[in-house]
């Protein structure tokens, strides 16, 4: 019952996109003289699709809580025996339940810009959410006729098929849903991008309007991958942070776009320049997403993470991104041309620093693209290869260290024209730590390039960030400027550990009996004993280690081996022991020969400074976007007591 | 102003050739069954223990007795295994000796299956490591392998059994048994 | 700030740098996937036209029955990788993959040493019940098809 209730509320959903895209369409084409009544209908027809999509959401949660195991779905992909909160994960850890996010995250962020978006003109705004119907009608088909989630199952299942243990995570079961908002988000900058090509409106205010959704969708972005990294860091076993697997540089590539998104978008806000490209960006921002979903969903790219193979629904994703991003691809061809240039700016100033900031970002997503797409491309030649670190490391550092330098000087510049020799002092200051951090680290130790580079730079950039702060009241300073401070700090602290991390990183591999002690750099590791242990749909073997930090008191870690049942799974669930300036990382293995047992362990010193990096990188978002807000906000109410005295004036 | 006009054909362009690239390949492997490189060839040796305490375990001697067999490969936790259920107990019906292969499966879990689900099978064989699954040459469950008297492998069907494949596989059964 | 702008020519040069990283980007991208896509190869393939020394390769195919031994320190793995047609030694240091076993597929990422044997730095041999890895399906032993990319869901 509670199933067909949100197939029902679904079906709904799709009618109002269609009515909001047909009710907008012959708005825009009557243009003034529109009759007033049809373009009424636009905005409430948003609101109501949301609250729709959402309804059908909530009943997809309630049959997975309930394990209504006559629902396919329900039977596939859960197992009354599960823990609740992985039966509620459960109804978006899956290809159809996921689809159904994306579309209520999607509607429900175009019933709020409904709601809310007054700014721009109103062609704009019903342009707008015309396309956002467009890109959601076609979700609403992929989802009703392709992947309905609510689909019977005759005669229900005795018992569901589980959950796959490796998602059986609670890192994992909320990891996608973080991704989604971000992709989602991006959803709304191209809609923007799209009404404002169709109305020739490419605005100051078209940016303001669009900033706070690029913000948002840019914190989860940044929040997902970082979430992501550390889930593969300590769920594969591995001891990596970051393989370049093609679903990383699915989730990769949107956020490269929406980062250069997001500094474009300040050019066009505060100096109303780089017109088209910030449009540009809003579509490649968007197409990203859609393409790693795409990669992701087709099975196309073999993967770790690769979900289930499905050439059908792969060509049906592969038609809505040729749609949607070829339509807008097409209108900005079309129409780029006729948006006005906008206003100018010398090389040495905040805009060309950014011009910087966004030709390296879109080098690097040029350069992860490519590098995904390889294996398909050599392929379809008859050559199979697959493409790695070696690869994506140095190429992309080639314009990620340049990127960094400018990051570190561009925000001392002043808008429209400045010159380095105001900035004199500063350069200067951040040119002696990058330096001496070279010189030191060169001569005291022998690392490579990359990771050297990493280390001067990321102390030359955590000074930097904090320099336009200086001569400012610290209490008067917006918070929008904090989100650019804590936000490149941010950056730094990441860059530290990442550094760290591949420059200091000790591993030691072997075979130990019980009571057998090993060194590993600072640390003291003895094996004490390997015992049997059952959870609720596993048994492992564990090792009790006892590790030691240098004279310190000994800490006990205890790495598993698990062994999954429905389905049949076996994963290494490593060990992990964290102190302020890095982790020691424990995996156990099978027994050997003579009882012996395989253990690897890694010392990482600082590798804990890449997430937290990340989490920095987003809180400065989020500043950013509450400063941002807050500013509107304050606008608004001052308009609208200026107007409500207008109108007492004359009575 | 022109020249800079065709520029913003470029995107277009690059994202065409991103879908040909992609839909080509999409469409090419246009099926990721795999038959079997074991067609025709003698089943490899094995020996496996009882899957259910009902059924005795299943050994190469067992599929070299003389009478043509089917070997079904499926497991208790697998959805299409169960859909086939009742096909194969038409097949049963129909006079086939179906011999099964319990895939990565524990013994009370096959038990329950079977008495939900029917039991065609005369042995059931536990295959913990998927050893035998994939000493045959199956990528998946359900799989089911013709086997003729002599125990060599004669046809392979991929997939669960529709309702419209049990006449197939009784022919190829009989052609087995020629 | 009254120094006169070149709008026309900043705006230029700007352009130029643009369009020179990104077509940088693009020739340097497409060079490097050249020298470091690391191709895939099954024993025969190697046998022939064996890569370069130190190259990153992968290679695929079936672990022969009885070959894998362990060396005395307990945690280097020697075994050889076979199609039916050739035979490569290889050597890997680490923990095996759970359903790394005798007679079943492997992929194995690595180089080729300059004695022959094939030095893998990461072994692939998590079998999924419903996938194989396209890389496998051409070989000429059934029983490869099983060496799967460890893959969820």
């Amino acid at each position: 019952m509670i199933a067909e209730f949100g197939l029902a509320a679904l079906w709904l959903a799709a009618a109002l996109a269609l009515l909001q895209l047909v009710a907008g369409v012959a708005v825009l084409k009557q243009g003034e003289t529109a009759s007033p009544a049809i373009s009424a209908l636009v905005r409430p027809s948003a609101a109501i699709q949301g609250v729709l999509a959402a309804v059908a959401f909530l009943a997809l949660l309630v049959v997975f809580h309930q394990t209504d195991l006559s629902v396919k779905l329900v039977a596939e992909n859960s197992h009354s025996d599960k823990p609740w909160i992985f039966k509620i994960a459960g109804a978006w850890g899956n290809h159809e339940g996921s689809m159904l996010l994306w579309v209520t995250i999607m509607s429900l962020a175009g019933a709020l810009i409904a709601l809310l978006e007054r700014r721009l003109p109103e062609p704009t705004m019903i342009a707008t959410l015309s396309a956002q119907a467009f890109t959601g009608l076609g979700f609403y088909a992929f989802l009703l006729f392709s992947s309905n989630p609510f689909e019977r199952l005759a005669p229900p299942a005795p018992q569901g098929m589980g959950l796959n243990p490796l998602l059986q995570d609670i890192g994992l079961a909320f990891h996608p849903p973080t991704l989604y908002f971000g992709y989602v988000g991006l959803s709304i900058a191209f809609s923007f991008a799209v009404g404002a090509l169709i109305t020739r409106q490419v605005t100051p205010d078209f940016a303001r309007a669009m900033r706070p959704w690029v913000l948002g969708a840019w914190i989860f972005l940044t929040l997902g991958i970082t979430a992501g990294s550390y889930w593969a860091y300590y769920e594969l076993g591995w001891g990596g942070w970051w393989f370049w697997d093609p679903v990383e540089n699915a989730s990769l590539m949107p956020w490269l776009a929406a980062t250069a998104l997001l500094h474009s978008a300040s050019v066009l806000a505060a100096r109303d320049a780089l017109r088209a490209w910030t449009i540009m960006l809003g579509v490649v921002a968007f197409s990203m997403s859609m393409i790693g979903t795409f990669l992701v969903r087709s099975g196309i790219l073999t993967s770790v993470h690769a979900f289930a193979v499905d050439p059908e629904r792969g060509s049906f994703i592969l038609a809505l991104l040729a749609i949607n991003i070829g339509g807008a691809l097409t209108l900005f061809a079309l129409r780029a041309s006729t948006v006005a240039e906008g206003e100018r700016f010398s090389v040495t100033s905040r805009e060309g620093a950014l011009v910087v900031n966004n030709v390296a970002l879109s080098a690097i997503l040029g350069i992860v693209l490519l590098g995904t797409l390889y294996p398909l491309l050599t392929e379809a030649f008859g050559v199979r290869v697959s493409v790695g670190p070696p690869y994506f490391n140095p190429v992309s550092a080639i314009f990620f260290l340049p990127m960094l330098l400018v990051l570190a000087v561009g925000p001392l510049l002043r808008w429209r024209q400045d010159s380095l020799g105001r900035v004199q002092k500063q350069v200067v200051l951040i040119a002696v730590v990058i330096l001496a951090a070279l010189a030191g680290v060169a001569f005291s130790t022998s690392i490579g390039i990359l990771p050297l580079l990493g280390i001067a730079l990321s102390l030359g950039i955590a000074v930097a960030s904090f320099m336009p702060l200086i001569g400012r009241s610290i209490l008067r300073v917006p918070l929008a400027t904090w989100g650019m401070v804590v936000a490149h700090f941010g950056v730094a602290v990441a860059l530290f550990g990442a550094a760290c991390d591949s420059a200091f990183t000790q591993e030691r591999l072997l075979a130990a009996q019980v009571g057998e002690t090993t060194q590993l750099g600072p640390w003291t590791v003895t094996l004490e004993g390997v015992d049997p242990v059952a959870g609720p749909n596993w048994t492992a073997i564990e090792g009790r280690l006892s590790a030691r930090y240098g004279d310190g008191r000994p800490t006990e870690i205890t790495p598993q081996s698990r062994n999954f049942w429905t389905p049949p799974q076996e994963t290494n669930e490593a060990a992990l022991l964290t102190r302020w300036n890095g982790q020691l990382y424990a995996v156990i293995g099978e027994e050997g020969e003579d009882d012996r047992w395989q253990l690897r362990l890694w010392w990482k010193p600082f590798v804990t400074l890449i997430w937290y990096g990340g989490a920095l990188i987003s809180l400065g978002g989020l500043l950013a976007l509450i400063g941002r807000v807050a500013n509107d906000l304050r606008r608004r109410s001052v308009q609208r007591r200026g107007a409500t005295r207008r109108g007492e004036q004359p009575s | 102003m022109n020249k800079v006009r065709w520029t913003f054909w470029v995107p277009l362009a690059l994202f065409g050739a991103f879908i040909v690239l992609v839909g080509v390949q999409l469409f090419r492997p246009a099926n990721d069954e795999v038959a079997s490189a074991m067609i025709g060839k003698p089943l490899p040796e094995f020996d496996l223990r009882p899957a259910s305490s009902t059924r005795p375990g299943l050994d190469t001697a067992d599929l070299s007795d003389g009478t043509p067999k089917l070997l079904n490969i499926f497991a208790s936790w697998c959805v299409p295994c169960a859909a086939e259920a009742p096909q194969l107990a038409e097949l049963e019906r129909a006079g086939a000796n179906i011999v099964g292969v319990a895939v990565r499966d524990r013994p009370e879990d096959v038990a329950a299956f079977l008495s939900r689900y029917g039991n065609p099978y005369s042995r059931i064989g536990a295959d913990d490591v998927s050893e035998v699954q994939l000493g045959i040459g199956s990528s998946g469950v359900p799989e089911t392998f013709v086997v003729d008297g002599n125990g060599v492998i004669t046809y392979q069907h991929i997939g669960d059994i529709r309702p419209e494949a049990v006449p197939l596989l009784l022919e190829k059964l009989r052609e087995a048994g020629q | 700030m009254n120094v006169p702008l070149k709008p026309k020519h900043q705006r230029l040069i700007l352009v130029l740098i643009a369009l020179a990283a990104l077509i940088g980007a693009g020739l340097l991208a497409a060079w490097a996937l050249r020298s470091q896509a690391s191709y895939f190869f099954v024993p025969s393939e190697m046998a022939a036209r064996p890569p370069e020394p130190g190259q990153a390769v992968r290679l695929g195919g079936m672990v022969q029955i009885g070959s894998v031994k362990t060396d005395a320190d307990g945690v280097t793995v020697r075994f050889v990788v076979g199609d039916g047609e050739a035979r490569i030694p290889v050597r890997y240091a680490g923990i095996l993959p759970d359903l790394f076993v005798e007679g079943s597929g492997v992929v194995a990422e690595g180089r080729l040493g300059a004695d022959g044997t094939f030095v893998a730095d990461n072994l692939l041999a998590k079998h999924d019940e419903n996938y194989v890895p396209r890389e496998l399906e051409h070989m000429t032993e059934a029983q490869m098809r099983a060496a799967v990319e460890e893959t969820t869901q």
